[in-house]
Parts: structure tokens; sequence; C-alpha cells
């Protein structure tokens, strides 16, 4: 009971959250509102029994993310709004509403095969951290070794992007004028 | 052994491909030279073989490599070489070295001198495959080999203008060349369903499988295959009614006329015939038909020699006639009569067309024996080699032609088939009536060419030498009758004169050569002196209608060529151009209109890529959702 | 009952509105928000399908997407700030260097 009331409020919650966040004009709102529809996100993960998974999902994405994402957005000029052209939204979302159908009915569609049998079943008498951490640190260690130098990877690169001419500030009128200068000067 | 086989097979191969280097390049003496020389060694090569199979009676048999295998066939790369091939390899080498050194003299002054030796070569080779292969599907390659040489080699002189029927019936040499592969290719296809019945049964191509087979196959199925295979051997021999190709070939420089057109590859179907004749013994009314026909053939082809004013068609003629002999021999059962004939006929005639060369040479091409005449002083060579030639054909003892074409004779008188009898022994009196009307008409008599201002003179010195050894042959050829008869039958059915036929030899004979001394001698009479017209005669029907071949060309070309035309050219208006091309081109105009159109998605804008990313996805996701409906 | 098909159902639902932010937007990052709600479907879907099967493998999936998804924002962010020194803008239709 209290299984479906959680499901359904998560996901009212969540659905109206991520829809604010792809329509609205305001990069604000949908920053926050992404933000928040994360939490939700993780509160399916802890019904889910999948505790560890939705630490993970609270740090990473709401914190570091979301965090990232503030930070870039200081870059830009968050106020401005960038005038968007939709000639043709309406079709967009009769394609997204189509493609949602469709998920459905692939999803709602009875599954035939019989023996789907768990390659690493949860182990009795394990909390989910624990019984993540065994697999994670036996059967897909490389994996996770992998991932982190990926991560490394894109930290590095990160900075790198970011931080070239930091110095400058290229938010300004005059700015902008001179880089455009320069961006015809390295088109020639 | 096995090495002369290779030889005596490649060393024309060779000869080809080193002349084929030089065939775009100005004449060279040395490639013609190289070339004959290779063709001696091949034919020195036939001879030793043939020296071998001789003496030892037995047969080389040599699969160089496994060739074709697919499933159940399995055809290697073969050949065989017994007393029936032996014989042909050794006429086809000596003949095709005869004529590679007079080519040398011949073409002379031509232009693509390298490229006619490159063809000639090649299609010794053709015809080394052909007579050599232990299986049909070799020889089916040698036969269309010889086909596409024969094709090169009448069309040599392609940049001939064509002209109009009147003037000349075969028009041009691409025409006549083109003539000859067609209607080959229509008696191919009788020979390729012949073969194709033959493995239908026996479930082999090679000749000692499949004649092994033969006793147990159905009469029936016998009898199509050897009526299958002889419409090819029809075809390639020219027999009626596919005979009108043989006169068009003389449009082909004269050696190729010497060496295709009378020697090697148009008795290639008697060849095939004597080869499978496990078939033909076994297919009796088959066999009678064909001696039928070749009688007929040897007839009718004679009687359309009689008028002809051409001298290379004459020979033309008369090869034809002669093939209708072998074939006659053959159909009676005579087969080593019939490949005694073919033998002593390569040489007697190609002596015959290559002396006709010469003259032609002599006469700057011009070939109407009623331009000529009297050039017997400015040509006594070429008259002796046309001379004994003549007197081989006709069948004059003691040379070639009386000893073969008389056995031919005597077997139809001891088969009982007295109306061929008699129709081979006129004919006899026309061939030698033909031949010497065109002998004394050049030769001897008034100078009529004078009135055209030619000055005719004697070929070069080494290409009469060339031409001597077939002199010799046409001479003595028929004194190995017995030897060869022995020779042959270890491998041929054997063929002997009844006791009743045998007491009447002299008397059969006789009456030969008396119609071949008559018509020697009505030839003097009328032409020996000089060319007399007689108007009443030309005018007469008999004459213009052999003089129109009996109106057989005319009437293929309005009864065949004519309506294929108008088919041809309906199917081109209004299936090909309205349906086909429409629908060819409705199919590119779908796709350029369609990549016009298609082409505005290519916008450059990230956001609409995205917009047919979605739509994509789309479209997987349908696939995906009716095939998890479906289940 | 709450089933494994609620789940799988939601997350497309997730996933669509993901995608219509991606198609729709044009301002590159709303399309990174966007991005995010998409994968996050999919994590759903992952967990959901990793629970009602008790199998760990799910997770570990839903794990390494997270991984990737944070890699794909530092980089990606830092691709915008260039682009934004540039540019001067995040509008999707300016970017049309690619016309054919």
């Amino acid at each position: 009971m209290y299984e479906q009331v959680a499901f359904y409020l998560f996901s009212v919650l969540t659905i109206g959250l991520f829809l604010v966040t792809v329509l609205s004009k305001n990069l604000l709102y949908s920053m926050t509102s992404l933000a928040a529809g994360m939490v939700m996100i993780s509160g399916f993960f802890f019904i889910l029994g999948a505790d560890f998974l939705g630490v993970v999902q609270l740090i990473v994405y709401v914190g570091a993310v979301m965090a990232l994402y503030a930070f870039a957005m200081m870059f830009f000029d968050a106020t401005r709004d960038i005038k968007e052209k939709n000639a043709n939204s309406g079709w967009i979302f009769l394609l997204g509403g189509m493609i949602a159908l469709m998920l459905v009915i692939v999803f709602s569609a009875p599954i035939f095969s019989e023996n789907i049998q768990a390659i690493y079943p949860s182990i009795p008498g394990a909390t989910n951290p624990q019984s993540v951490g065994l697999v994670l640190f036996t059967k897909y260690l490389v994996p996770f070794e992998v991932a982190a130098v990926m991560l490394l990877v894109a930290m590095i690169a990160g900075i790198i992007l970011a931080g070239k001419k930091m110095d400058q500030s290229l938010t300004t009128e005059d700015d902008i004028v001179k880089t455009e200068v320069i961006s015809q000067e390295d088109e020639k | 052994m096995e090495k002369f086989v290779y030889i005596a097979l490649f060393a024309p191969l060779v000869s080809s491909l080193f002349a084929a280097l030089y065939g775009m390049s100005s004449r060279k003496v040395y490639v013609g030279i190289i070339a004959s020389l290779l063709l001696t060694t091949s034919f020195l090569a036939s001879a030793i073989l043939a020296t071998y199979v001789y003496q030892t009676g037995g047969s080389i048999h040599v699969t160089m490599m496994e060739w074709i295998g697919a499933g159940d066939l399995m055809i290697p790369f073969g050949f065989v070489v017994d007393q029936v091939s032996v014989t042909m390899m050794t006429v086809v080498t000596l003949v095709s070295t005869v004529v590679h050194f007079y080519s040398i003299g011949y073409m002379d002054h031509d232009k693509s001198f390298n490229r006619f030796f490159s063809y000639l070569s090649a299609f010794v080779f053709s015809m080394m495959v052909l007579v050599m292969s232990d299986n049909f599907a070799g020889l089916f390659i040698g036969w269309e080999g010889v086909g596409v040489c024969s094709w090169l080699l009448i069309g040599f002189w392609y940049h001939k203008p064509d002209v109009s029927p009147e003037e000349n019936p075969s028009i041009s040499p691409s025409w006549a060349a083109n003539e000859a592969f067609i209607v080959n290719r229509i008696a191919d296809l009788g020979m390729l369903v012949g073969i194709f019945i033959l493995y239908w049964n026996t479930g082999s191509l090679q000749y000692d499988v499949v004649f092994a087979e033969i006793p147990y196959l159905g009469h029936g199925i016998l009898v199509a295959a050897a009526i299958a295979l002889f419409i090819g051997a029809m075809g390639k021999s020219a027999q009626f009614p596919l005979h009108t190709w043989l006169t068009d070939a003389m449009e082909g420089p004269t050696p190729v006329s010497a060496l295709i057109h009378a020697a090697t590859m148009v008795t290639a179907g008697v060849f095939l015939v004597i080869r499978a004749n496990p078939i033909y013994s076994l297919t009796p009314e088959v066999s009678y038909f064909i001696a039928a026909l070749g009688t007929f053939v040897a007839f009718f082809a004679a009687s359309m020699a009689l008028v002809n004013r051409d001298l290379k068609r004459i020979i033309a003629y008369s090869t034809l006639s002669q093939l209708g002999y072998m074939f006659a021999a053959a159909g009676l059962g005579a087969y080593w009569i019939a490949l005694f004939h073919l033998a002593a006929h390569a040489f007697f005639k190609a002596l015959l067309f290559l002396g006709a060369g010469n003259v032609m040479h002599a006469m700057h091409d011009e070939l109407d024996i009623f331009k000529m005449g009297g050039l017997k002083k400015s040509m006594r060579w070429t008259y002796i080699y046309m001379g004994v030639a003549s007197l081989a054909l006709a069948g004059i003892p003691p040379l070639a032609g009386f000893f073969s074409k008389d056995a031919i004779i005597e077997t139809a008188f001891n088969e009982g088939t007295l109306v061929l009898w008699i129709v081979l022994v006129v004919t006899a009196g026309m061939t030698a009536f033909y031949s010497f009307r065109q002998v004394f008409l050049t030769f001897e008599g008034d100078e009529r060419y004078k009135a055209f201002g030619i000055h005719p003179h004697e070929m070069y010195k080494f290409v009469l030498i060339a031409m001597s050894p077939l002199a010799l042959l046409a001479v003595i050829a028929g004194f190995f009758q017995g030897a060869f008869h022995s020779f042959i039958i270890k491998l041929l059915p054997n063929y002997e004169m009844s006791e009743h036929t045998h007491h009447l030899v002299w008397l059969l004979g006789t009456i030969v050569l008396a119609f071949a001394v008559g018509g020697i001698l009505l030839a003097w009479i009328k032409y020996g002196k000089g060319l007399k017209r007689n108007e009443k005669l030309e005018n007469s029907f008999v004459y213009k209608l052999l003089k129109n071949q009996y109106y057989i060309p005319h009437f293929y070309a309005e009864f065949i060529s004519k309506p294929y035309a108008m088919i041809s050219d309906m199917m081109w208006k209004s299936v090909d151009m309205k349906i086909i091309d429409t629908t060819v081109d409705g199919i590119a105009y779908l796709f350029y209109g369609g990549g016009d159109k298609t082409r505005k998605m290519q916008t450059g804008n990230l956001s609409t890529y995205l917009n047919w990313m979605g739509v994509g996805l789309a479209l997987l996701l349908i696939v995906a959702a009716i095939s998890a409906v479906i289940g | 009952m709450i089933g494994l098909n609620h789940y799988l159902i939601l997350s497309g639902l997730l996933f669509a509105i993901g995608l219509v932010g991606v198609v729709r937007r044009k301002n590159l990052l709303m399309l990174f928000f966007a991005t995010e709600v998409m994968l996050n479907a999919a994590n759903v879907a992952f967990a959901a399908v990793s629970h009602y099967y008790g199998d760990l493998t799910g997770q570990m999936f839903a794990f390494f997407i997270i991984a990737v998804a944070a890699s794909e924002v530092a980089v990606g962010l830092g691709l915008l700030i260039v682009l934004y020194k540039k540019h001067g803008s995040l509008d999707l239709d300016g970017l049309s260097t690619m016309k054919g």
C-alpha cells in the first residue's frame, strides 16, 4: 500500500518536475527542477531496495553534477533568455508522444522468455551496499577501474577546456566584438 | 611422350601471344618468322607423336589439371592423342605451318601483318584443343575458339566499306564475319543440346566414359543426341541449310581461306561425327540422313560452282562439295575413309587456295576469272601447283583425290545406295569440270587481263617453296591408303568392301574416271582456247538459278533477316524504349528526385539532425513494438 | 501491487520527456539537462529490472551510467564554455557550419 502510494507520488512528482525542466523558458527554473527531479529519482531507488544507488544518485547527481551545472552557468548570462524558434513544436510533441506510446507498448507486452536467470543474484543476508560492493569489486573490477580512469580523463579535459584564457572576460560587449574579429581572422 | 603433347598444343599459343605483343606495331618480318618456326615445332612434335602412335598402336592420355569441378560435374583439362586425333593434329599443324610461311609473303604489304599472325596462331591453338581434348567440354571450347578466330580472320579487313548485294553477295568482310559467326552460333546451340543430352544420361563428358555408356542408353536418346550433335557439325562444316556463310567467308585473306575454310575448321564437323562414331553406329537412321545430306550437298555445291566467276568462291563451293563427300562416307559407316579423304582434301584444297592467293596477289586482288586468262606465261609454278591440286580434286590417278574419293564412291555402291552412288559419280564429273574451267580460264587462253592494265608477276620464291610440301602430299598421299587403313582401324570401326564390290572395283573406278576425264575435256573444249561467252545460256533460268545460289541467300534475307530486323525494330521502339527504358529512367528519376528532396534534410543545423534522429528512433521503436506485440 | 511494467512505463515516459527536450530546445545547456533526464529514465529501468529479477547487474549498469554521466557533464560543460567564448551564445541554430 505504502509502496503504491510512494510510487505514484514519486512518479507524478518526477514527471512534473522533468516536464518543467524541459519546457521552462528560464534556465534557472529548469536547473532547479532537474535537481529536484533527481532527488525524486533517488526515491525510486530506495523503494526498489537499491540503497547504495540511491545514495550515489544523491551525491553524484544532486550534489556534484548539479553543482557543476551551477558553476558552469556562472559563465553564461543565465538571465538572458535565448529566443528559441519553435516553428514546428506540434509535431515534436507528436513524435515524443509516439515514442512514449511505443515504449509503453513494448514494455507492457508480455515477456515470452521464461527462463530469465539472475547472473549475479543478490546475496542473501547481506545488505545492499555489501552485495553491491562484493559484485563491484569482483566481477566488475576492471570496468570499475576503467570508469575511474575515465572520470580522471574527463576531469582533466574539463579543466583544460574551461581553464583556457580563464583570465579573459568574454561576456562584455567589447570583448564579444574583439572575439568576433579574432574568429574572423581565424577563419581567414 | 607427354612433353611432345604439350609442345604440340602450346607452341601455337606461345606464337599467338608473341605475335599479339606486336599487334599494334608496324610490320615486323621476324614476328612472322618466329610464329612460323613455332608452328613448325608444333608440327614436328605432332609428327613424333604420330610416329609413336603408329609404332606402338597405343594412345597417350594426359590430364594437365582439374579444370571444372562443380558437384557431380568433373571436367579435367585432359588431352588424348590417339589415331584419330594424331591424324588431325598432323594435318592441322602441317597445313598451318605451310600457311604461316606462305602468309609471310602474302601479307607482305599489309599493315596489320603482326596482328594477322596472332590470330592465325590462336586459331591453330583452338583447333588443337578441339582435336586433342579428351572430353566434350574441351571439344566445345576449341569449337568456340575456332569460331572466334574464324570471325576475327574473316573480318580481318573490317575497315572495307559495305557494298550493295549486287556488287558482292557478301557485302563486306565484317558482314561476312558476322554472318559466319551467327550461323555457327545457331548450330552450336544444337551441339550444346547434344552435349547436355549426353551428360544428362551418362553423367560424364569424357569420351571413354560416354562411349562406354552408349550401348545401355535408349534408342530415342541416342537419336536425339546424334541429331543435336550433327546440327553442330552442320554449322561448322557448312552443310545445307547452314552453308551460306562459307562462300561469304572468302572475304577473309586467302591464307585464312586455305587454312580455316578448306583444310581445318570446316572439317571439324566431320571430325565430330568420326569422334562420336559409337553414337552414329547405333543410330543408322541418323547416319543414313547424314549420308544423304552429304551427297545432296556434294551435288548442290558443285552445281553452284559450275557458273561462278569468283576464283575463291569456286574453290569454296568445291570445299563444300568435298565436305559433302566426307559426310557421305561417315554417314555410310566408312569413318576411316571419311578421315582419309579429310586429310587428302586438306592437302590439295589448301594448295589450291594458296595458288588462288598467288593469282590474287598477281592480279591485284581481282577475283573474276573472266578477267584473267593466259597467266601461265608469267606464273608457271602457280599453274603447276593449281593444276596438280585440281587434278587431285578431280580424282585423276595417281593423285591423292583419286584414292580417297574413289573409296567414298565405292562405299556408296557397296552399301547398295545406288541413288547416292549415281549422284556422287555425276558430282565427280562436275567437280572435274568446274575445277578445270577455273584453271583454264585463269591460266590458258587469251590474256584478258591486259585490258585492265594489270601486269601479273610470280609470287616470291620462298612462298613457292613453302607450298611444295602440300603439292608433294597432294600427289603422293593416296599411296598411303593401305598403311593409313591398318593404322586407323585400331581405333575406328573397320570398313571393308564386300566381295561383290571387290570384283567390280575396276569397273567402278573406270566409270568415275570416265566422268572425271569427261569433265576435264568438256572444260578444255569450252574454255581451253579462251573465253567464249554464250549469251543465251547465261540468260537461261537454270544458269541464273545457279548463279544466284538457288536464291537461298535472298530467301534468308527476305524471310529471316528482314522479319527479324522488323521484330527487333519493333521491340526496340515499343518494348525497349517504352517499357524497359521508361522503367529504368523512372527508377533513376525516383532516386534523383528523392535525393533532391531529401537534400533539404542536410541543413547543417544540429537541431534538425536531432529531429531526424528522433524520427529514426520512433521508426525503430515501431518495429520493436510490432515485433513485441506479435511476439 | 506495483510491478516491473509500472517502472518500465514510467521510465519510458521520462525518456520521452527527455527526448522532447532534446528535440525541441535550442539552448545547448537545455540539451544537457534533457540528456540527464533520459539517462535517469534509463537508470530507473535498470534499477527496477535489477530489483524484480533479483539480479545485481542492473544496479551495476546504473552505477556505471552515473559515472559516465558525470564525465559527460565535465567534458561537455568545458566544451560549452569554449563555445560560448567563441560565439557568445549557446543557440543551437547558430551552429550551422556543417551545412552541406
